[in-house]
């Protein structure tokens, strides 16, 4: 069993570049373009990792930690995810809460590096980041808080293991509010439209590329995959909410692996259907998903 | 306890020896810092043994006061807030003894240490007090004494104004613990807190009535919204170790007494912890708002204060929700975190508070917009300051992190409970703390960033230098403090148990089954803690080796082609802040008065955003303009004739006896 977790986490840390890989194809497909190769993230890795590094005069040595310590945030983080219909490599009570706020110190250090810089782009980008980030921490917390109540327990491993097919016939419409609460939250964390696009060109309407603007060589390496696995970490929250699997076996690894891809695509369908909002709207939204996840607690009631 | 006495005794001969060496500041400074930090760690000593577990009998002495007696008594809830009590301020003396020697001379700085060690002394008997008489004379000499320290920089117009603001918010605080005992003290008719228990087997709406007193008069000091409109003015003004004392140790007298009284009360009602909730969200949400658009540095930490106390409120509010139902996880979860907040912002609040005096120690200014790239200038300061920084926002691997993980536990076990009360106030636990995180986390990236990192925006921290020893050191001590309660947060939380037993009331083999649960999540939270920073150490030694044989090029900031960049150019402070300021503007009412440019030629232009306290200017200025248009109508009584003044005492107490006796 442990062995299991062992081998999801594994596979966490070797195919989480390939999501992005599949929302670029998705969009790609959509543009109608070729576009860029599945694997790119993991070349660009390979060749940011044989680098050296250029740094401004300005920064200190905030500037050079921020990625290491947002890495290691993450992949801490990783650890406590359950994924496939088996238990986290770790778990224990309230272990949920170390991971928002793993993520938190991440962010903290991310926003501190691009003020490190002295830009006034990169200034800007950490201004909106802890704006919205400071809104979608309570909206998560308030969704796994639904899962926590159908549950009884304060523990990822064991709050996802209760949540079986049963209970979505029970509480479906519920179940479904806070998927999309979870999915708000996924798009906005992972700076995807409609929150941030990750291809604008133009520094003054980005958010979270214009905070890592002045990185290079290995420091960008490490940027990009924390990027890469937040996205597979956030994403398996909201996979194993819809995929009530459970039990060891290839069958549910590969299901749930699927059920990875899917999010992807549906991630790329987004991106390439909507425009980005107006930043003004954002906190709109992400109040939007707190309220949703009040209301499903709500429904839950009974 | 003699040890203890002695050690207050030590307080106030050292504070006498500082006046009396008045003419000669450096001895005087000797004196009473010496006497601040031999005391502080005689009084230590005592507290250490009561929480690991041998109990020190009570000293009754007769007093010819009526009603008063000199009782003492420090048992587990005492010593718990004993030790950092007596521990920050002897540090936060050996920084002020040289944060102060710039103005040798200029001023008496023996009297400052009089009234600094008085304090001192004070809060240690506070804490000690088990007798109505002598706890509020305690109380009102503290309070005094802070005023006093408070105004030290008497010469400036806005330092005397902000001690008045204090001093009258302290004495109408007071002014409600004074009915508060009077009505405890009135079926038992002795003022001895054992006896003020036993008289409230009382009706339940009389105990509520003490309750709110409690509240009103306790949170004036401790500055609970919307009695904390003293402290925004008040910790600017003083100098910075005493900012760090009153802010990091002494208003938490006021969570003293409030436990201390809820002990008094009995049984609580459910309504009871509703209204610590309530109160610990508008405290910590509009706390952390105000803080967000302040422009001075200290000021900011002011207004983060009401915002870590509105978090203790909450952790409170649990723990009596808990005895309400009753249920024992609340009850431990929410007392033992909010318990343990109180020692976790001692330790950050004071360590702010002190890096935020050697940067104005070192630049002149407080004013954050004027700062930026002392990280450089001022490592040692910087790297401490980040420390307290990422402590206060709750952020692991640090120890604000584990407290606020007992409260978000205690959360989760509310909504995860079958009842709807505990239910509606978990949620509100979760997404108040996750808010208050939130923006605590994007207030100090915005202290910290502006500050320490970039390049200078002004002449002011352009000629920086870091501070002596003397105020390192005690930054230091601060900040691995910081680290060792995150380290040791299990043990810390064991060491709890005697001060659970009391504001519980629940026997130690009850709270033993839940303690242990709860020590090993903090285990699991500490390992990971441990693990993170050994992740983070690895990555680097890998990012060092990857880089080691490789071209590292220094040149400038990306600045998109633009030739001329300069340090003016850089985000602000404010810039930083307005997405969130915009969007609760219609709760901070930040106010702005824009020059635009005009004309084809424009000449200048400015913009200058100000956010006064609401409250302080809608609610106090308006009640208080109302008294005084009252009070005014009786102003032909007050004529400046003595002899009609003794004939109005004379009158008043006939009258009085007449009452009396017919």
């Amino acid at each position: 069993m442990y062995a299991i977790s062992m081998f999801h986490t594994a596979l966490a840390l070797l195919l989480a570049p390939l999501l992005l890989g599949i929302i670029n194809q998705t969009k790609a497909f959509f543009a109608g373009r070729d576009g860029i190769p599945l694997l790119q993230l993991y070349y660009d890795l390979w060749k940011l990792l044989h680098k050296g590094a250029v740094y401004s005069r300005t920064t200190s040595w905030i500037f050079r930690a921020s990625p290491v310590v947002g890495l290691a945030a993450v992949l801490v983080g990783l650890t406590l995810v359950p994924w496939g219909g088996q238990a986290a490599l770790l778990s224990f009570e309230g272990d949920l809460i170390l991971l928002v706020y793993l993520l938190g110190t991440m962010r903290f250090f991310t926003v501190l590096g691009a003020l490190d810089t002295g830009s006034s782009f990169e200034g800007m980008g950490a201004s909106r980041e802890v704006q919205f980030s400071a809104l979608a921490e309570p909206a998560l917390l308030l969704a796994l808080a639904v899962i926590v109540q159908v549950s009884g327990s304060i523990s990822l491993s064991t709050m996802y293991a209760a949540l079986t097919p049963a209970l979505w016939l029970e509480s479906g419409p519920a179940m479904i509010i806070v998927a999309a609460a979870i999915l708000l939250i996924y798009l906005t964390e992972n700076a995807r439209i409609p929150v941030d696009d990750p291809n604008t060109h133009l520094e003054l309407t980005m958010i979270h590329e214009v905070m890592v603007l002045d990185y290079s060589g290995p420091d960008l390496a490490f940027i990009l995959y924390a990027a890469a696995l937040k996205l597979w970490i956030l994403g398996s929250l909201l996979v194993g909410l819809l995929l009530p699997v459970h039990g060891q076996g290839w069958f549910n690894t590969i299901l749930f692996f699927v059920g990875m891809l899917f999010l992807a695509v549906v991630t790329g369908v987004i991106e390439a259907s909507m425009a980005r909002l107006r930043l003004q709207r954002v906190p709109q939204l992400l109040v939007c998903a707190g309220a949703l996840a009040v209301l499903a607690i709500v429904l839950m009631q009974r | 306890m003699i040890g203890l006495l002695l050690a207050i005794g030590l307080l106030i001969i050292s504070g006498i020896g500082a006046m009396i060496a008045s003419a000669r500041p450096r001895i005087a400074t000797m004196i009473g810092v010496g006497g601040t930090m031999l005391g502080g760690l005689l009084g230590i000593i005592p507290a250490i043994q009561v929480l690991s577990g041998h109990a020190i009998a009570p000293i009754r002495l007769p007093w010819s006061v009526p009603y008063g007696g000199f009782y003492v008594h420090l048992d587990g809830l005492s010593a718990f807030f004993l030790i950092p009590m007596l521990g920050v301020p002897a540090l936060a003396a050996l920084y002020g003894s040289r944060y102060l020697s710039v103005s040798d001379g200029r001023r008496r700085l023996g009297t400052h240490w009089f009234y600094f060690n008085l304090l001192t002394a004070c809060m240690a008997l506070v804490l000690i007090a088990r007798n109505g008489v002598l706890f509020l004379m305690a109380w009102e000499v503290m309070s005094l004494a802070s005023f006093f320290l408070v105004t030290f920089d008497d010469e400036k117009e806005h330092v005397r104004q902000a001690g008045w603001t204090y001093l009258v918010a302290m004495h109408l605080g007071t002014a409600f613990l004074f009915v508060l005992f009077i009505l405890l003290g009135k079926q038992s008719n002795s003022l001895d807190f054992d006896h003020l228990g036993s008289a409230v087997g009382m009706i339940p709406a009389n105990a509520g009535l003490l309750f709110v007193l409690a509240i009103v008069g306790f949170g004036t000091k401790a500055g609970f919204l919307p009695m904390h409109v003293w402290l925004p003015e008040a910790h600017p003004a003083a100098p910075s170790h005493v900012s760090a004392v009153m802010s990091g140790v002494m208003i938490k007298t006021g969570i003293y007494g409030l436990l201390r009284t809820l002990t008094l009360l009995g049984p609580p009602a459910a309504w009871w912890g509703w209204l610590l909730i309530g109160i610990g969200l508008c405290s910590g949400v509009l706390g952390v708002l105000f803080a967000l658009a302040q422009h001075d540095l200290k000021r900011l930490l002011a207004y983060h204060s009401v915002e870590n106390i509105g978090i203790i409120a909450l952790g409170l509010g649990v723990g009596v929700l808990g005895m309400s139902l009753p249920s024992t996880p609340l009850m431990v979860l929410g007392f033992a975190g909010g318990l343990l907040h109180v020692v976790n912002h001692a330790l950050f609040k004071s360590l702010l508070f002190l890096g935020a005096g050697s940067v104005m120690h070192a630049t002149g200014t407080g004013e954050i917009d004027h700062l930026g790239g002392l990280m450089k200038r001022m490592p040692w300061t910087a790297v401490t300051f980040l420390i307290g920084a990422i402590a206060i926002s709750g952020l692991p691997p640090f120890n604000g992190f584990v407290s606020e993980f007992l409260i978000y536990v205690g959360g989760f076990e509310g909504v995860s409970a079958s009842h709807i009360s505990p239910m509606i106030a978990g949620l509100i636990v979760l997404g108040g703390l996750a808010l208050i995180g939130g923006l605590a986390a994007a207030c100090f990236t915005k202290a910290f960033g502006i500050i320490f990192l970039g390049e200078p925006r002004s002449a002011h921290p352009a000629q920086a230098h870091e501070s002596p020893w003397a105020m390192r050191l005690p930054m230091l001590a601060l900040a691995s403090g910081c680290v060792l309660i995150s380290l040791f947060a299990p043990l810390v939380f064991t060491w709890m148990e005697p001060v659970l037993v009391i504001t519980t009331g629940l026997r130690p083999d009850q709270l033993n089954e839940t303690l242990v649960g709860k020590v090993e999540l903090l285990n699991y939270v500490v390992i990971l803690g441990v693990v993170f920073m050994a992740v983070a150490l690895i990555l680097l030694l890998l990012r060092h080796r990857l880089l080691s044989r490789r071209q590292v090029t220094h040149t400038v900031t990306w600045d998109c082609g633009y030739a001329r960049p300069s340090p003016r150019m850089q985000y602000t402070a404010s810039s930083f802040v307005q997405p969130l300021t915009d969007l609760f503007a219609a709760l901070i009412r930040t106010r702005h008065s824009l020059d635009t440019p005009s004309g084809l030629f424009p000449r200048h232009a400015s913009l200058t955003t100000n956010t006064p306290d609401i409250w302080r200017e809608h609610f106090y200025q308006t009640a208080f303009k109302a008294i005084v248009w009252f009070l005014a109508r009786f102003r032909w009584l007050q004529h400046g004739h003595v002899q009609l003044y003794v004939l109005y005492i004379a009158i008043t107490l006939l009258v009085l006896l007449v009452f009396k006796v017919g």
